[in-house]
This record gives C-alpha cells, structure tokens and sequence, in this order.
C-alpha cells in the first residue's frame, strides 16, 4: 500500500469551488466574513506556495547551520505572533522567544537522540513546525489568561502581599492556572486522539499512502513532542513573564 | 521619634491629583481614623502606608528608616493593610487561616486560631466551613484574625465595619479595640462619626487629596 500522491492542478482547481460554497453561506446568512475569508485564502495561498519553494530549497541544500537558521526564523515568527497575545506584558517577545525555543530544542534533542528522528531538514523543518505552532497557541492563550487574572485579582494579590507573601507566593495561583489554560487544548486533543478525529499528520501520511499502523506510530510521537514542547515552553514563559506585573518595590503595578 | 511619618505625599493618576503633599506623623499605639469623601484620597494614602503603592513624590519613614530602605516582605508584615471587602485563597477557613502560617514557614498554632476565634465570637466548627457558606461579618472576622495571627505593629484598616450590620460592626469593634490596648497603633478609614468619637485619638479629615486634623 504505498502510491505516489499527485493532486493535478485542475483537481485542485475544482476543489476550490468549496470556498465559493463558504463564501455563498456568508453572504447568505450575513456572516459579513466574505472579505476576511477571501484574504485568509489568498494568504494560505501565497504563504504555502513561498513555504514550498523554499522547503523544497532547503531540503535540497540539507546543510545543519540552514536548518538551524529556518528553524530560529519559524520560533522567532511564532514567539511575535504570541507576544501579540500578550500585549501589556512588557518582555512577552523575549519570554516567548526563550520559551519556544528551549522546549523546542529539549523536544529535538530527544527524538534526534533516540533515533525516530534524524537532523535532517526533511524532518527537522516540518517536525519543528508543528511543536512550535502548538507552543505559541499555548503560550498565547497562557499570556491572555495571566493578563486577565492580574486584572481580576488585585484585591487578593494585595491581601496576600500585605499578609507578608513574597510576589511568587502572590502569584502563585495565578501562575498555576495560566499554565493549565496554555496546556487545555493539547492535552484536550491528545484525549480525543482517533475518536473526534485523525490528526493533520496521520491524515497526511495515510493519504500519502503509509500505512495506518505505520502512521500511528508517528502520530503517538507527535503528541510526546506536543505535550513535552507546550509544557516546558508554557512554564517557562510564565515564569518570565509574571514578575512584570509587579514594580521594583514588589508592588502590583 | 514617629513610628510612621510621611513627609511631602504626592500622587496622581489620569492627570487627577489624589494626594497633594502629605505630611503626618504618627505615634507608636495611636488610634487614628480617618474620614473623608470618597475619592478624597483616604484609601489610596491607607495603600500607601501599607507599602501597597508608592508615592510619585514624597517619603514615608518607619520608625525612623525610609520605606524604600526596608525590605518589603518585612514591612508589610509589621505594617498589615485589610480591605473593605476580603479576600480568600482557599476553600475551608482553615486552610486561608493556616497561609499566614505557611507564609513563615511555622507551624499551625491552633490554639493562637481558637483564641482569637473565640474573640470574635466564632465557634471552632467554622474552621471546617467553606468560605463561600460564611456570612459578610463572618468573612470580615476571618479576614481579621488572619491578620492577627502574628501580631503586627500597625493595623490599616480600609472601611472593614461598612458593609457589616450592628452586630458584626460591634464584635469587630470589640477585637479592634482590644488590639490596640495591647500597643498595636491603629489606622482606620471610616465612615462611621461614631466610631471616631468613640474609639480614636486623633482624627484625619481627606478633603480633595490633602489633610486636615478634626477636632475630637
């Protein structure tokens, strides 16, 4: 059971009446989301076809300083768009920045170490992608919890500063639940693994013709890498970040 | 020497002038109240004392040494501000009263807990309680003796009896009153006229962010 995958251009033409079918319901039922839909579209478009031709450069190339390089250009773009999630929290770049790329590099080093995968960029790249997408959606959501319980909970904050509480003691809770909210929908997903539905990567590689027990082997690697990436990227950034919300003082700002 | 002084008090925020120069002295076991309208800059003065916030300009002396020269955790554990409406980290009275124990890394003095319960009128069985089954005035009276499980050297006190009724508002009185017998100083942010006459030896009046003695 193995076939070369081809999607003919036209194939993929015809596919394309489905965004019309989406575009028709909006405008049908007033969603107003016809401009946004056609923009999202024209930019997987664009940002896919770039992402192809340079994959398919530097998997040509294979060199470890190229790999390395895309690899930090991907957590740096990721760790921006998370920060964006953080708005008001002042080192949320760096945070995300620092985050991503050790539970990255963490995540890496063990599967290159183990052998399921090698440093090449063939697998680096994709493998790379995947844990530091899920780590900035969790870091996003993180950062957007920490902000609001710093808003929320003032008065207990400060009830617990005047009770003597060193700012991590005050923190604390608020720490534990960022992490549990960045976490939430990694470990929701791996839960209802196979049952909702098969995950991007089976998916991709079944209808590249691997085989589905071929194929699951894969995916249970993905969700160590998921969990492990998320975890330690989530920690750490939180931890980098909460201490921004007080002054030199050790004051709630 | 003034166990807390402030000396030129500026704040502001949104281009409003909360405090505008400050200047007070306070004496080791006074009790004080403080009165004024709301948004005359009482509570925001109270925070400050309990190194809550900083003043934009201005000093606040602790027995003599800058607060920025003091260690904060320190501070604060001599200096202890409670708020009008409390706050609870834990599920069972227990558990928010044992924090302040945890905090020093001590271990739980169950009878200092039963002494001071009984203060307030409290039976043992509410330790078991869940904070969320307590009455306003029970939650107040929690929140205090978290507050005095290891005594500190000032009490800040933001409108703690307002939303308290008679009995809540007496109880609690009682405890305050005996608490600053014991030489602890006391600064309270009331509404109440009574409660100043009745209880303190000096009073401040807050009008538009600057501060005036009141005659007892």
């Amino acid at each position: 059971m193995s076939q070369e995958v081809d999607i003919s251009f036209i194939g993929l033409m015809i596919s394309s009446s489905l965004v019309f079918i989406a575009l028709a319901i909006s405008s049908y039922q007033k969603l107003e989301l016809g401009k946004d839909m056609i923009i999202s579209i024209l930019r997987a478009i664009v940002q896919l076809t770039l992402i192809g031709y340079i994959l398919e450069y530097v998997f040509g190339v294979d060199n470890l300083f190229f790999t390395s390089a895309l690899l930090l250009v991907i957590i740096f773009n990721a760790s921006l768009n998370a920060s964006k999630r953080g708005k008001g929290i002042k080192n949320a770049f760096y945070a995300s920045f620092a985050a991503i790329l050790t539970g990255t590099s963490i995540t890496i080093f063990v599967l290159v170490l183990s052998g399921i995968i090698k440093y090449e960029a063939y697998q680096i790249v994709p493998v790379g992608g995947m844990i530091i997408s899920n780590s900035m959606i969790a870091l996003g959501l993180s950062y957007k919890n920490l902000l609001s319980s710093f808003k929320d909970k003032r008065e207990e904050i400060q009830t617990k500063l005047s009770l003597g509480a060193n700012i991590y003691e005050a923190s604390k809770s608020l720490i534990k639940d960022a992490i549990k909210t960045g976490m939430m929908p990694t470990i929701d997903s791996a839960k209802t693994m196979g049952i909702v539905a098969l995950p991007g990567m089976m998916t991709g590689l079944i209808l590249a013709g691997v085989s589905p027990l071929d194929a699951i082997k894969y995916q249970i690697m993905v969700v160590f890498m998921i969990l492990s990436t998320t975890t330690i990227s989530s920690v750490i950034a939180i931890y980098l970040t909460y201490k921004v919300f007080y002054n030199e003082r050790k004051q709630l700002i | 020497m003034a166990l807390l002084k402030t000396s030129g008090l500026f704040y502001s925020r949104d281009g409003n002038t909360i405090l505008n120069d400050i200047n007070i002295e306070i004496q080791p076991g006074e009790f004080i109240t403080v009165t004024g309208s709301s948004g005359s800059g009482k509570s925001t003065f109270l925070k400050m004392c309990g190194d809550l916030i900083s003043p934009d300009s201005g000093d606040l002396y602790y027995k003599g040494k800058n607060y920025l020269d003091w260690n904060p955790y320190e501070l604060r554990r001599k200096i202890s501000y409670l708020f009008q409406t409390p706050s609870f980290f834990f599920e069972s009275v227990y558990e928010n009263l044992e924090y302040s124990f945890t905090l020093r890394q001590e271990t739980v003095n169950k009878e200092r807990i039963l002494e001071l319960l009984r203060k307030v009128n409290l039976k043992e069985d509410i330790l078991k309680q869940n904070i969320i089954n307590l009455s306003g005035g029970e939650k107040q009276r929690i929140s205090l003796i978290r507050s005095l499980l290891f005594l500190p050297e000032v009490l800040l006190l933001d409108e703690i009896t307002s939303a308290l009724d008679y009995n809540n508002t007496l109880i609690t009185e009682e405890l305050i009153k005996e608490i600053s017998e014991q030489g602890i100083t006391v600064i309270w942010v009331t509404h109440d006229k009574d409660q100043s006459k009745k209880y303190a030896n000096r009073i401040l009046n807050f009008d538009s962010g600057q501060v005036r003695e009141e005659k007892l």
